[in-house]
């Protein structure tokens, strides 16, 4: 019997991981085995969600340096005889992902957003051309590592699991940490609101933000932006960019405003479930993927909406 | 001393068309991903404030990198090195990993190699990891700011949740955002005088790497997914409140 292992440093992503692996381990019968690495509570956690815990206490492991933590995985895959190995896409598990494939000689796909077994075959899909399409892909051969997209699962629960220790060794590092600060942003989850109003380019200044950020109140909603906004312009923090690079959502109604939609905008909103789109030109891509369509200039449309909401 | 900065060439995601939920890719022109030209301007800002010497442009593709590489030498890149070979149309990218590592192995005094913490097409991030593995040097993904101070890069490491000041000694892989500054545009003169920039050539077979191609990625379907969009044209504000509020998506 094969095994699967999962890794992620945030709990959350680790029991989506253990979900997922149950997924597999529901066609193929492998066995399932959940790492964790320097939090001991993390590995309570686990084995309380039914999970059969391996937990490594390396005090010299330095976690920044991502090499060195897939070093400390790819001892487990070895002592252990894991074949596949499951992280969270986030940005520690990119890195990871890369990284451990490479040591361990396996083929490896990161942002997995859906999975399907079928025959002990693990058909992962994720966004390819810039998110233009979706691919479905397998990795053909028994070493996998697979990085599973944030929220693609739904957290494990369970009962009965256990915690074993796991000796490794750390060799030491060529990476130092010098300061962890926490991100100078105005924390606001856009993954998660229900009611999205998005700008883009065709917002004129700076001072229109505060238009688009009294519609979003009134609606219950936040405001978020297509990436030059954040990253050409600088008028909003990077958290609030949708997109590829940026943030996938899907809330439940989404209103873009001056947006073109380009395709590595639309990746991160075309789940949101009713979609309007105002913009002043009415060939503009983003239309194709509209539930409304209003062609107009937004700054006078936000206005009015805001006094008929109002 | 000098930087490498590792381009993917891809097509033009702008003019890519769907037909029948096909992707086609007939005379899309190609360029390079927009955050490995980020990649780019770090590399030559860099160049410009610390005294190394020269900014290398690595790329592996087919033979028409040699058109597409003269975007990265207009945009600052000093030389290019091309690794050119039909198979690599379709490398995934463990064999473009192994292809770009041999590649580096050939070229001298290399202190940074940076790359786009995910390509423009598949943004897949798996690439500069495995090169750093390969290379036996330290990786820093996701850097947002780099300075160089001897042998020794300050990075700032931007994650979901917080940021990481950290330091590594050079040589060093280091990923980056597209924050990182925002690629120049180059001027006439600078697109004239790239055609002129040298172009090393390295086949796979010169590289002398045996390459490894167990546990490979097959694609089974590559489609745009289905949209069931209504496109009801509305034609003022008071209409759109209306047709929101009639679905229960605002109160009121």
């Amino acid at each position: 019997m094969a095994k699967i292992m999962i890794y992620s440093a945030k709990d959350t992503l680790a029991l989506e991981l253990l979900s997922a692996a149950r997924t597999i381990a529901s066609n193929t019968g492998d066995e399932i085995i959940a790492l964790t690495i320097n939090n001991d509570e993390q590995g309570q956690i686990l084995a309380d969600a039914g999970a059969t815990v391996y937990k490594v206490n390396a005090s010299d492991l330095i976690l920044a340096d991502v090499a060195a933590v897939a070093d400390v995985i790819a001892q487990g895959v070895q002592q252990l005889g894991v074949e596949v190995v499951l992280l969270a896409s986030d940005r520690r598990g990119k890195e990871l992902a890369g990284s451990l494939a490479q040591i361990i000689g396996a083929g490896c796909i990161t942002d997995v957003s859906a999975m399907q077994v079928k025959d002990g075959r693990i058909e992962c899909e994720r966004n390819a051309l810039g998110g233009a399409t979706v691919a479905t892909q397998y990795i053909e051969g028994d070493r996998q590592v697979l990085a599973i997209a944030p929220k693609a699962f739904s957290a494990a629960s369970g009962e009965g699991g256990s915690v074993t220790e796991l000796q490794v060794t750390v060799k030491p590092s060529g990476i130092r940490v010098q300061e962890v600060r926490a991100k100078d942003s105005d924390s606001v989850n856009i993954e998660e609101a229900t009611v999205i109003v998005a700008v883009g380019q065709g917002l004129k200044s700076k001072e229109d933000l505060a238009m688009a950020e009294s519609l979003a109140q009134s609606l219950g909603g936040v405001v978020a932006c297509s990436k030059p906004l954040a990253t050409d312009k600088k008028w909003l923090s990077e958290d609030r960019v949708i997109g590829l690079s940026g943030k996938l959502c899907k809330p439940d109604l989404a209103l873009l405003f001056g947006i073109s939609g380009q395709v590595q905008f639309t990746v991160g909103i075309r789940d949101a479930k009713t979609i309007v789109a105002v913009n002043t030109d009415e060939n503009a891509t983003i239309n194709q993927m509209a539930d409304y369509i209003l062609t107009a200039d937004m700054h006078e449309i936000i206005p009015e909406l805001n006094r008929l909401l109002g | 001393m000098n930087i490498v900065v590792a381009m993917k060439q891809i097509p033009d995601l702008q003019q890519i068309r769907i037909s029948n939920r096909r992707p086609v890719l007939e005379d899309v022109p190609l360029t390079f991903g927009s955050i490995d030209k980020s990649a780019l301007e770090a590399a030559v800002v860099i160049r410009e404030s610390s005294g190394e010497e020269k900014v290398l442009v690595l790329s592996a593709g087919t033979e028409e990198l040699e058109d597409t590489i003269k975007e990265a030498l207009a945009a600052g890149g000093d030389e290019a090195c091309l690794i050119i070979d039909e198979s690599l149309a379709e490398a995934d990218s463990s064999m473009i990993a192994q292809v770009l590592a041999a590649g580096i192995k050939q070229l001298d005094n290399v202190d940074l190699i940076l790359f786009g913490e995910g390509s423009g097409d598949n943004y897949s991030g798996q690439v500069g990891s495995r090169v750093a593995r390969l290379l036996e040097l330290p990786q820093i993904c996701y850097a947002r700011d780099i300075k160089i101070d001897g042998d020794t890069a300050y990075v700032v490491r931007v994650l979901e949740d917080c940021e990481e000041v950290v330091e590594v000694k050079l040589p060093a892989i280091i990923t980056v955002l597209s924050d990182i500054g925002e690629p120049r545009i180059p001027s006439v003169t600078q697109i004239l005088k790239a055609g002129k920039k040298p172009k090393h050539f390295l086949d796979l077979d010169e590289l002398g790497v045996s390459l490894d191609h167990s546990n490979p990625i097959i694609t089974l379907s590559n489609l745009a997914p289905e949209s069931n969009r209504k496109r009801i044209v509305v034609k003022d504000s008071a209409e759109l409140i209306e047709v929101l509020k009639s679905e229960n998506l605002i109160g009121g």
